[in-house]
């Protein structure tokens, strides 16, 4: 008996020491900074300078004046479209991979769905600026085609021009969980359902989907949590309009050179996304039970 | 047990010249075959014979090259899987694992729009059935195998199908459940009375469950009949090689009339056997077969009812109850096998030993 508990003590300690270099750099590395930000949310601004004095100060002025609460606001409502719009956009990709290609082929389509990370993010956005200008390809071709006399103004530099570039951006981020959660379904549960009497598109309803969930809630988080803070996509592509909150942390940051309101505003952020992912999570979990 | 209702005439379901092709891949080549109403049919054959196609082509999720499938009269050709008057056991159960064992069983019931206490009613009545009394709250992905399959056939009788499709039901038991199941499944089917057709690659399974069989190689049926006649008139060496166990000693025929065909079989010499007694089968040569228990190990004192040959044992599998034999006997090249029950008193025979073999010539298949 001793022993054994003897045992089960080096064990523990072997795996403690397996750990201890991957848990020491996620502290440094993740922690730190975080609790950095914490704290100096919590201090007072002075000129050039932080003053070490506790207040509540920079969390009022983030969540009273109108301005960071506007933008906040259109920050959840930004990646509240794009996340929609990317799922409802994967989920048929995901859908036709999965269900109508020949598996010898489904790795191909894969490789070919995240084509686009090949190239940087940066000249990604720049791209959809050339599509989506005053003078770019979108509106040249409709103009060709006749379709209409002067280019279209609503594309560019707005939150329309946000949502668009966001959720290209993230597609294979919502793609691949639902490819996968579609290829773990039994292809016999939906041969059932049909056996069972019912037709294709109710048995998509009562079985695919349901059986989808843990994929489409993975999207869901997936590209929901990155794109609120997003800085690049709305600075370049969203004009006065588009603004999102990352721009505000930066623009408090780097050039009023206020670190404490700053820092309020990335952890009032973060605490809301983290609300909203624990109220979705809480609403989906039934799908997320239960399915091996 | 409830006693097995006469099966009736009618047909239930009819095959007429049912071919399926997948490229150049002949699958099914030709079926043509009637069940009958409130019949236990087996499709018995080795795994990529078509059996599982043929029975997937009953239930609508297979179509067919050419031919005709009718079930219950009607020709199945126009009619989509969810409107067919079938229901299937699937070879992985295909219980949804997103809900609990009473919304599997309640799952076909949807379109019916019961109210909430017919249906709860009837799904209790269906898990009862088959043994799962008060299992339905239970998420069905914490259910055994053997529990699995009862809540799958439960989910597919609630709907009081005119046929059940089984699918190699048994075949991920274990031993001691798939005997189980095999006796559950004769008595539900006496107990609900429709047609059962059953697809198994198991000899055995077959032989104990239907009340008759389709013995299927690369897409044809090779012998249909009920389980005592293709046990002991199998019409081909390769169905008698199936089923069972099959000794095969090379003969030759001497003279034939219309009551008796003389046959000089190697080991056994000359012998008469009746024109019942010969199988057709063009595929192989000559030869006289016959089953390892209609010979019989003569002791000591013993003497044989008809006839008897002398044999030297070359081997002895002892399996409690019974022990399996191969001997050789005088003027044979190849040992065939015998099985004798272990009589208390009488001791099992060892290697080596001379040994005294009665026989009897109507026993026999003569293999032409």
């Amino acid at each position: 008996m001793a022993r054994r508990a003897q045992g089960a003590e080096a064990e523990a300690k072997g795996g403690l020491l397996l750990i201890a270099p991957p848990a020491i750099y996620a502290l440094l590395l993740l922690l730190a900074p975080l609790l950095l930000l914490v704290v100096y949310s919590f201090l007072t601004d002075g000129y050039l300078e932080i003053v070490r004095d506790f207040t509540f100060a920079n969390y009022h002025e983030a969540w009273t004046n109108p301005l960071y609460r506007g933008v906040m606001l259109r920050s959840l409502i930004v990646s509240l479209l794009v996340t929609v719009a990317t799922v409802l956009l994967a989920f048929p990709v995901a859908y036709f991979v999965s269900f109508h290609v020949e598996p010898s082929r489904k790795s191909t389509w894969l490789f070919l769905i995240t084509i686009p990370f090949w190239t940087s993010y940066l000249i990604r956005v720049f791209l959809w600026k050339v599509i989506l200008g005053y003078n770019g390809v979108l509106n040249a071709g409709l103009m060709k085609f006749g379709l209409i006399s002067e280019p279209l103004t609503f594309l560019l530099y707005n939150t329309n021009s946000v949502v668009i570039t966001l959720a290209h951006a993230y597609a294979p981020f919502a793609i691949l969980p639902i490819f996968v959660a579609l290829e773990k379904i039994d292809r016999s549960l939906l041969e059932a359902s049909q056996d069972l009497g019912e037709s294709r598109i109710v048995t998509f309803g009562r079985v695919t989907l349901p059986l989808a969930m843990p994929g489409v809630v993975a999207a869901v988080l997936i590209v929901f949590i990155p794109t609120i803070g997003d800085y690049v996509t709305p600075q370049l592509v969203g004009g006065p309009e588009g603004r999102m909150v990352a721009n505000l942390i930066q623009l408090q940051y780097l050039r009023l050179d206020n670190y404490p309101l700053g820092s309020a505003l990335a952890i009032s952020a973060m605490g809301i996304v983290a609300v909203i992912s624990a109220i979705f999570l809480l609403f989906t979990r039934r799908y997320l039970k239960g399915t091996k | 047990m409830i006693p097995k209702s006469p099966i009736s005439d009618k047909p239930m379901i009819e095959f007429r010249d049912v071919h399926k092709w997948y490229g150049d891949y002949h699958a099914l080549r030709g079926i043509s075959a009637t069940i009958r109403e409130g019949e236990f049919f087996s499709l018995l054959g080795p795994s990529g014979c078509g059996k599982t196609t043929l029975l997937r082509t009953i239930a609508g999720f297979e179509g067919i090259s050419e031919g005709v499938v009718l079930v219950d009269g009607r020709d199945m050709a126009d009619v989509p899987a969810n409107k067919r008057p079938t229901n299937m056991v699937f070879q992985s159960y295909a219980i949804f694992p997103h809900l609990t064992v009473a919304e599997n069983v309640a799952f076909g019931l949807r379109r019916q729009r019961l109210p909430k206490a017919d249906l709860a009613q009837r799904v209790e009545e269906a898990l009862t059935m088959v043994g799962l009394k008060g299992y339905g709250a239970r998420a069905a992905h914490a259910l055994s195998g053997g529990q699995r399959q009862r809540v799958a056939l439960a989910r597919a009788l609630i709907l009081k199908p005119k046929v059940l499709l089984l699918d190699e039901p048994l075949s991920a038991l274990d031993k001691k459940m798939r005997e189980q199941m095999q006796v559950e499944l004769i008595r539900l089917q006496r107990q609900v009375g429709i047609t059962f057709v059953l697809v198994t690659h198991d000899q055995e399974e077959a032989l104990v469950m239907s009340d008759r069989i389709a013995v299927m190689f690369e897409g044809e049926i090779a012998q249909l009949s009920d389980a005592e006649t293709l046990y002991r008139r199998p019409n081909s060496r390769r169905v008698a090689e199936f089923i069972g166990t099959m000794n095969f000693l090379p003969a030759e025929v001497v003279s034939e009339t219309e009551h008796a065909v003389e046959v000089e079989a190697q080991g056994f010499g000359r012998l008469t056997v009746t024109p019942d007694q010969v199988a057709d089968d063009a595929d192989t040569g000559t030869a006289v077969g016959f089953r390892p228990e209609i010979l019989t190990l003569l002791y000591e004192g013993q003497t044989a009812a008809d006839r008897e040959v002398s044999a030297t044992v070359e081997e002895v599998v002892y399996y409690g109850d019974m022990t399996y034999y191969d001997v050789r006997i005088d003027g044979t090249e190849k040992p065939i096998r015998l099985s004798a029950r272990n009589v208390f008193g009488r001791p099992v025979f060892d290697l080596g030993m001379r040994v005294r073999v009665g026989w009897s010539p109507g026993a026999l298949i003569l293999f032409r």
